[in-house]
């Protein structure tokens, strides 16, 4: 009897219409909010940060964004690596143009340009859907990408055509650049993961998130309800990239430290945080996180399972590696289609009933 | 019986009128005036007028492809008739995408339910509540003040309409697993969470057994009974359409045939005539 909804009696809406209605999720929630916040930074090292733990974070952030744009509102996009790569590209102008302007700030802000640029490129669903959309937010990731090699004033005219992140400091403590430690990459992204899923969860539970659901199951008789079709699809779109947009950042500034555009925002980013997207849940704050994690550590693991307990080469434990995740994605989506998320409450439900089934 | 029609019809007057139980209908809501809408060279409504009236169920019946559910896309704001003007509380309704109608307190449900597949019961009647909630993004994503009040409010009301139509134990419930006949009672609930000032049901018994569309019916009334809610309903259950209504518009072809007391209806000839088949010249 771990797991139970019994006996968890609400006495006022409020209480309902919680994040997490059932006891033990709640506090399930506080003890893992604790050990990030508390026990990680104790035990992290630059292998793990490196590795799992700070593209996770990142990642997790763009899942967020981009399952409110599809998984929300139902607007397909395969724009996600371009809106990153303006995210990166505002916080490298910014860094370097405003020198003294806090990185915490250049991150927001950089994100408010994306949400601007997301918007834009968002015009088009207002006539367009499904696939076809699809297609013109690929026309924005090429368009970007494009901008972004060819304008040299976005890279400071620099020789390589790199950006690369100087160092910026948040409480005296260097967070980008190379003086960067461990900890304190965590603790950024961490800060900002956290924050992101409290806006995303906020904005899809209430009015908002209806709207953009109403549009996603039934435009027309969403519109004939009274939603209005043109904001609700301009504001997913601006949420999401912002998102995206702090993400892009973060991935840059943070983790990356330097980037050109073609090579770290491609079209191979767009597809790896759809299939985040997908396999975690569509339509759910839990499936943006439990998809980053399957297609950021699932990787790590199994290369860690292959080279160092089998000692298998490395070269083919490569290959297999993307062999057996591609064969994962492709059994996961026809056990469960409707992703980790969906798993999830299944096995909330068993365990509601455990173990008396009947 | 034919008696007791025309006397009613006599004193349906600007004012309003007393229906045969003795209930109070008021003056015009809503006037359509001459409409006329065509889809290419297809007509599907020809030059019709009628008027709906505060507090009374008004139904619009007539074979298939008579362009019942054509003329409640009109007054829904879907379809923009080519002719003729809507008049609502006495002003001439400018041409308006549908979400602006619903604003101004024009709900419906759909012939094919129109339900959000993918959210809860709940979900779906909050979101018939949309344009009671008022607190912009800013407010939503820090969920402080005035988002997290309205939510509470709203769920509220929310939850007398759930008493109210007896849907209580589904509530949790996605809207996907529900069975048709609940499915049909959510999506008029959905349309009453709105507090519409007229409501608009398409074909709201389509596919019921006998037992679900007395209860329907018995919604419909007592939703009537209980918030003055101004109904049009197109039905095809011509015994529902005869006990519920208070006047009744007939369509075939696009065109108007009769409009009156369901006694008058039933006694016109033209409306026996389209209902038994008799050749078109």
């Amino acid at each position: 009897m771990l797991y139970r909804e019994a006996g968890d009696f609400k006495t006022s809406y409020v209480a309902d219409s919680q994040t997490f209605p059932i006891k033990f999720d709640r506090y399930g929630y506080y003890v893992l909010l604790g050990f990030a916040f508390l026990v990680m930074p104790l035990i992290i090292n630059d292998y793990w940060a490196n590795s799992i733990v700070v593209p996770f974070l990142i990642y997790a952030i763009a899942a967020l964004g981009l399952n409110i744009l599809i998984g929300y509102c139902g607007q397909l996009s395969l724009g996600t690596g371009g809106f990153m790569a303006v995210g990166a590209y505002a916080s490298y102008k910014m860094m370097t143009a405003f020198p003294e302007l806090n990185i915490i700030f250049v991150i927001i802000i950089a994100g408010m340009v994306t949400a601007c640029v997301g918007v834009l490129f968002g015009l088009p669903s207002l006539r367009i859907k499904g696939f076809y959309l699809a297609v013109a937010t690929l026309a924005a990731q090429f368009f970007l990408i494009w901008l972004f090699t060819r304008t040299a004033w976005f890279y400071n005219y620099s020789p390589t055509g790199m950006i690369s992140a100087p160092t910026r400091e948040v409480f005296g403590v260097p967070v980008t650049g190379p003086r960067a430690s461990a900890v304190s990459m965590y603790m950024i992204c961490l800060c900002f993961l956290v924050a992101s899923a409290w806006l995303a969860r906020n904005l899809t539970r209430g009015s908002m998130g209806r709207k953009w659901m109403a549009i996603r199951d039934m435009d027309i008789a969403a519109e004939i309800i009274g939603v209005n079709p043109l904001i609700a699809k301009l504001t997913a779109f601006a949420v999401s990239s912002f998102l995206v947009g702090i993400s892009g950042a973060l991935l840059f500034a943070v983790y990356l430290g330097a980037a050109e555009a073609g090579e770290a925002f491609g079209i191979d980013k767009s597809f790896l945080v759809l299939f985040m997207v997908i396999i975690g849940g569509l339509g759910s704050i839990f499936g943006a996180f439990a998809g980053a994690a399957f297609l950021i550590v699932g990787p790590v693991l199994l290369k860690l399972l292959l080279v160092n307990s089998l000692g298998w080469p490395t070269d083919l434990a490569a290959h297999l590696e993307i062999m057996i995740v591609g064969a994962l994605i492709i059994v996961f989506l026809i056990v469960e289609p409707h992703g980790i998320a969906a798993l999830w409450r299944t096995i909330k439900e068993k365990l509601r009933l455990w173990p008396f089934p009947y | 019986m034919s008696g007791q029609g025309e006397g009613m019809r006599d004193t349906v007057t600007d004012e309003g009128y007393m229906t045969a139980d003795g209930r109070k209908i008021g003056g015009v809501a809503m006037e359509m005036r001459n409409i006329t809408l065509r889809f290419g060279g297809v007509v599907a409504i020809k030059d019709i007028s009628f008027d709906i009236r505060w507090g009374e169920i008004r139904a619009i019946i007539g074979p298939n492809g008579a362009g019942k559910s054509s003329m409640l896309n009109v007054i829904s704001g879907f379809y923009h008739p080519q002719e003729g003007e809507v008049i609502y509380k006495g002003y001439k309704r400018p041409a308006m995408r549908p979400y602006q109608v619903a604003q101004q307190g024009i709900a419906r449900t759909f012939q094919n339910i129109a339900l959000f597949e993918g959210m809860s019961v709940l979900d779906n009647i909050m979101t018939g509540r949309l344009h009671h909630m008022k607190a912009n993004m800013f407010q939503q994503a820090i969920w402080w003040g005035r988002a997290a009040r309205e939510e509470a409010e709203n769920r509220a009301q929310v939850e007398k309409i759930i008493d109210f139509l007896e849907i209580q134990h589904i509530r949790k419930t996605p809207v996907s697993r529900l069975p048709y006949g609940l499915k049909k009672r959510v999506e008029l609930a959905r349309a009453l969470a709105a507090e519409p000032a007229i409501l608009l049901l398409d074909e709201p018994m389509a596919g019921m057994n006998v037992e679900e569309k007395e209860d329907m019916c018995r919604f419909i009334l007592d939703v009537n009974d209980e918030f003055g809610t101004t109904t049009v309903l197109i039905e095809h259950d011509m015994g529902v359409v005869m006990d519920l209504s208070d006047r009744v518009v007939v369509m075939d072809y696009g065109k108007k045939i009769g409009d009156g007391t369901p006694d008058e209806v039933r006694n016109n000839q033209e409306v026996i005539n389209a209902y038994l088949g008799v050749a078109h010249d």
